[in-house]
């Protein structure tokens, strides 16, 4: 089997009294798209927070591209190739759609941005932007201003910002929320084929869409991984079933 | 509503308009009163740059301003005593050279900004204005108590520094500077806001999360935004000590901090020309509402509250409407 890409073994956060996370385990192949769910407060966003460099965790150890990127920043992910997206859009909201593209674009080339030059006029960054835009299909609406998207359209924009970056492997932090059924199902085809580019961990609440595209399932409740397997095993475990699942039957 | 850039245009023209009128009609004073919109403008395109574009609303920067008006200040009266600033370890004269004063105003506000940044920009929202304001007042207090350079009496220089090649006792040609200097600050501006660091600052001050996660250090954008516009606020300083002959502890105090920010707030925040207009028409107020009473300041006030309830984006946004995503 291939080297994982990203890997989190016993991460452990306490928030006071409150145990967070609890020596969490769980890894991201090439190729695959390994999906997180649990109930709410399972402390999926804390898990999130530790893997992209928000919070530190107590204990336990991140490694992403072979190396232990622990003690590093959000940023210092960002620029390794980690491409995280939001649960509640962070989107510059004044800002028109190609502007936020081309936020990304610059991330992704490093540097201290330039001081004269017209970042809209700059084309390697216009290109890098528009490809990404038009990849989700957002390229008619690029001179429009972000506040006036529409809900879906800017979890569109979210993974457009996280593609110009051309990571290595994506976090997403619930990207189908609050999107209708049909946006959800283009959304659900479009991650399908990105897993080939890099691999996607998913955090996701539709579980219409985690089983129709995780590869690999981890469950987490109260901080803990109490089951990681393929669709159908989880499907088959009991002590999910009974945990989460169970509510849905 | 009539567009932005055309309303610039009118804007720049009319600054130029109003003291060439009275130059032609021999009307010094007025050109005074233009040359101190200009300079007061620049102050404004200065703290623009921080709050407009990085939503940094810095009460400190007076700061700025005030070092840039004691560092002509200081070089000056060295200059005009004829004692050297210092000999050891290497001799420093004073001088008169406004090219030289420009540099050293805009060099220590710079140094002094990047001091107080590093410091304040590690605080947001209300703490980042009370710890700008904190610095205002240190600079103001330390000004008062220096017996060397005049104290609470402030420092007089008796004829203003010169520019080569112009009779800066003229008081069109010193418009002319002062002009020149606005119109390269809002160039500058103009090109800040449009660049690869402008979007990126202008994200930042939206969603620092999302800039952080591309890999760009929101603290350091805010910082260099803070630095540029210090520099800038202290070329002003510069030439509002030279437009006075005079440099006192008031250029540091709070009051001027809060009057920079009013120009801000009248004329839109951050739109570009919008510290022109609002430094124009302050000084207009201070001029003919001052003429009536003393307590100009109260029409002023009222004038405050309406835009600000009224016209969110400043009389510039009254004319010229929303702004537009820059382009």
């Amino acid at each position: 089997m291939s080297e994982p890409v990203l890997e989190v073994q016993g991460l452990t956060k306490h928030f006071g009294a409150v145990t967070a996370c609890e020596r969490v385990s769980l890894d991201l192949r090439p190729g695959e798209i390994h999906a997180v769910i649990g109930p709410n407060g399972a402390g999926k966003s804390t898990l999130i927070a530790q893997i992209c460099g928000g919070l530190r965790p107590d204990a336990g150890q991140v490694k992403f591209l072979g190396e232990d990127v622990t003690a590093l920043d959000t940023r210092a992910r960002a620029r390794m190739g980690l491409a995280r997206t939001f649960q509640i859009s962070a989107l510059a909201m004044e800002d028109t759609v190609l502007q936020n593209a081309i936020l990304g674009a610059l991330g992704a080339r490093g540097g201290t941005p330039g001081f004269l030059g017209r970042a809209l006029k700059d084309k390697g960054l216009r290109e890098a932007a528009e490809a990404a835009l038009t990849r989700v299909g957002l390229n008619d609406v690029a001179a429009t201003r972000t506040a006036e998207l529409s809900h879906g359209q800017r979890r569109q924009l979210e993974v457009a910002v996280a593609l110009t970056l051309r990571p290595r492997a994506f976090v997403m932090d619930e990207p189908m929320a609050g999107m209708g059924s049909e946006g959800s199902a283009r959304l659900t085809r479009f991650l399908s084929e990105l897993r080939h580019e890099a691999p996607i961990l998913l955090v996701e609440h539709d579980m219409d869409a985690v089983f129709a595209l995780a590869d690999r399932l981890s469950v987490l409740v109260y901080g803990r991984i109490i089951a990681t397997g393929s669709v159908a095993e989880i499907r088959a475990n009991r002590q999910v079933r009974q945990a989460y699942l169970g509510e849905e039957r | 509503m009539i567009p932005e850039r055309w309303l610039n245009g009118a804007i720049l023209l009319g600054m130029l308009a109003v003291p060439l009128w009275a130059w032609a009609d021999g009307a010094p004073f007025t050109i005074t009163l233009a040359t101190k919109v200009a300079i007061l403008a620049l102050a404004g395109v200065g703290l623009n740059i921080a709050l407009g574009l990085g939503g940094l609303v810095s009460l400190g920067h007076a700061v700025f301003f005030g070092l840039g008006g004691y560092a002509m200040g200081i070089l000056a009266s060295h200059a005009q005593s004829f004692v050297p600033l210092a000999e050891t370890p290497f001799l420093i004269e004073g001088t008169k050279s406004m090219p030289v004063i420009w540099l050293v105003a805009v060099v220590v506000s710079a140094l002094a900004a990047l001091m107080i940044g590093l410091l304040c920009l590690r605080t947001s929202g209300v703490y980042f204005i009370m710890i700008t304001l904190a610095f205002g007042q240190m600079f103001y207090y330390f000004a008062i108590s220096w017996p060397r350079y005049g104290g609470e009496d402030g420092l007089s220089i008796y004829v203003r520094n010169s520019f080569p090649g112009l009779n800066t006792l003229d008081p069109i040609q010193f418009f002319g500077i002062c002009f020149a200097a606005l119109a390269a600050a809002l160039w500058l501006h103009g090109r800040l806001i449009a660049s690869p660091f402008g979007l990126a600052l202008n994200a930042a001050r939206q969603s620092p999360a999302r800039v952080e996660t591309i890999g760009l250090s929101p603290f350091r954008l805010r910082l260099t935004a803070f630095v540029i516009s210090g520099a800038i606020t202290g070329l002003a300083g510069a030439l509002f000590a030279d437009l006075n002959r005079f440099v006192s502890p008031t250029m540091f105090s709070w009051q001027l901090s809060g009057e920079i920010i009013i120009f801000i707030i009248l004329g839109g925040i951050g739109r570009l020309y919008g510290p022109v207009v609002g430094a124009a028409l302050f000084v207009t107020l201070e001029h003919v509402l001052g003429g009536f009473s003393e307590f100009w300041q109260v029409y002023l006030g009222a004038l405050l509250l309406a835009v600000v309830l009224v016209a969110r984006g400043g009389l510039i946004g009254l004319v010229a409407g929303r702004e537009r995503p820059h382009e």
